[in-house]
């Protein structure tokens, strides 16, 4: 069985603070759970599934859906750090193409600014089996991405300054976002002169860190067709998730898990990188970027580099109109996480309601990635193909 | 010398053999009994073959670099470290492992080089495993 047009996502909504002092986290899933409902035209009486990641407080979707003052049919808390928003649209297309629910709410928040949490995060997971061997060596997030970076500068002559041309394509494209949290537009020599983070990566090889949120809201077919007669909605036409292990040992850091998850997610909706005419890919820094395309199929492995150099991301007319609000590197990364906002522009971009500057021209079909936990270690990867049209 | 900090690595009963090990300046790795795999990290099966038989053996702390960063920000008790080099090591038996180079001049290092374990004692019954160059 397939899922391939047999649900669409007809609600989306991205907070537009970066800064949030004055709300609670539960509050912060409250409003974007609010605003993706009404971005939908329905009710949290209509919603009979929710989702929600590890930055949810509490038990899981049980306290938040009781918080939410829900009765979901179904419940799923699955957690792959910032990837875990598009698992759980792939899991809701599954569970409503199997008919045991018909409208799922997914909500994402995160105060890493006001809130206390340790900006970044750190490395391994306290009492996690493989915690004694990662921990004590001074892991910090960027420092493991800069490993995957620095294998595949050796294995493939990848350069900084090549990995430079993905930090500006998202600025040329955030200056146009009022909401973006950085909205310069910078330089490839501008990214080489910033401090370096963890050689080699520099600051502005970085993703933000930000307060903010996202819901999204999935929907059957027929509800799907009955909003505005369809005319928003996003058909969930291919899905595909796995993870990426250190192998027992034998990690490869040159490759994502995407090389598999977006190898399914192209089979299920029946279509190639060739077909896919604008992509959310997931960029928690800059080198993230360039192994996803790789792997996704849009160049062949070793290729990125040069494949992301002269404009080849930027949106309209590039070859690859990448992160049109901006991405992870300026937008927002809400709690340390970038998934739903990959969600959320690619909705836009299907919908036609991206920034008049930066949306790409009968966006028929786009591509969402996303990337949970460490280059460096182990990844959660998920990929979602979505369409205008079911076709 | 290293200025690195020794944090002592969190121990139970299924890692104490190779920590022991550590302790003794020896880096004791489990073997698989059945398909001979050299297990990494350190557990007390074989997650290769399945096999419950495994058998703890000295490699011989020599590898190469696979991969590493030069970190000039870091967190907790590293943030006073900088600069330090985190890196794969990947042992001549095979596994690649997170560790840490103890390099003077870390712009000299590169991909490929030849490195050999050294260990940093804890003060708590275990050593940090941590690689020089040969
Ligand atoms: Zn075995």
């Amino acid at each position: 069985m397939s899922i391939r047009g047999r649900s669409a996502i007809v609600g989306a909504f991205e907070h537009p603070l970066r800064d949030i002092p004055h709300l609670t986290l539960p509050q912060v899933h409250r409003e974007v759970a609010a605003g993706a409902l009404a971005d939908a035209g329905l009710a949290f009486s209509d919603v009979d599934a929710y989702f929600c990641a590890g930055d949810a407080p509490g038990f899981g979707a049980l306290s938040m859906a009781e918080y939410l003052g829900l009765k979901p049919r179904i419940i799923d808390s699955t957690e792959t750090g910032g990837s875990s928003y598009l698992f759980h649209v792939g899991h809701a297309a599954a569970l409503i193409a199997a008919g045991k629910c018909s409208v799922a709410l997914i909500t994402l928040a995160g105060k890493p600014r006001t809130g206390g949490a340790a900006p970044g995060g750190s490395g391994g997971f306290g009492g996690s089996p493989e915690a004694g061997f990662e921990n004590p060596w001074g892991i910090t997030v960027p420092n493991a991405y800069a490993l995957a970076a620095r294998r595949h500068m050796y294995e493939f002559g990848t350069t900084s300054a090549q990995l430079a041309e993905i930090k500006v394509a998202a600025s040329l494209h955030a200056q146009h976002n009022p909401h973006a949290y950085l909205r310069d537009v910078v330089t490839v020599q501008e990214v080489l002169d910033s401090p370096m983070v963890a050689d080699p990566l520099h600051r502005l090889d970085c993703c933000v860190i930000t307060d903010g949120g996202g819901a999204v809201v999935v929907a059957n077919p027929e509800i799907a067709r009955s909003l505005g007669g369809g005319r928003r909605a996003a058909w969930v036409l291919g899905h595909g998730e796995t993870m990426k292990s250190t192998n027992n040992g034998r990690i490869d850091l040159t490759h994502t898990g995407a090389l598999w998850s977006g190898a399914a997610a192209f089979a299920e909706a029946g279509v190639t990188p060739a077909d896919i005419r604008y992509a959310s890919i997931y960029d928690s820094f800059t080198i993230t970027v360039l192994q996803t395309i790789e792997d996704l199929g849009f160049c062949a492995k070793g290729e990125g580099g040069r494949f992301v150099s002269d404009g080849g991301l930027v949106a309209p007319f590039g070859r690859l109109p990448f992160n049109t609000d901006g991405g992870g590197l300026c937008n927002n990364h809400p709690g340390n996480r970038g998934g739903m906002t990959k969600i959320i522009e690619a909705v836009r971009q299907v919908r036609g309601e991206a920034h008049p500057a930066v949306q790409v021209p009968d966006c028929s079909l786009a591509l969402a990635h996303g990337t949970g936990g460490n280059l460096g270690t182990r990844t959660g990867a998920a990929t979602l193909i979505l369409g205008q049209e079911v076709a | 010398m290293s200025n690195l900090p020794v944090p002592a690595p969190s121990v139970n009963s299924e890692t104490k053999p190779f920590w022991d090990g550590t302790a003794e300046g020896r880096l004791v790795l489990p073997h698989c009994d059945r398909c001979a795999f050299v297990i990494w990290y350190p557990r007390s099966f074989c997650p290769e073959c399945g096999s419950s038989e495994v058998t703890w053996k000295d490699v011989s702390g020599l590898g190469t670099i696979y991969s590493f960063s030069i970190t000039r920000k870091g967190q907790g008790e590293y943030r006073n470290a900088t600069p330090y080099v985190l890196a794969y090591v990947q042992l001549d038996e095979g596994p690649r492992v997170l560790t840490n180079v103890v390099e003077e001049d870390p712009d000299a290092l590169e991909v490929g080089q030849r490195v050999r374990v050294v260990f940093h004692d804890t003060g708590q019954g275990t050593a940090l495993y941590r690689f020089a160059r040969a």
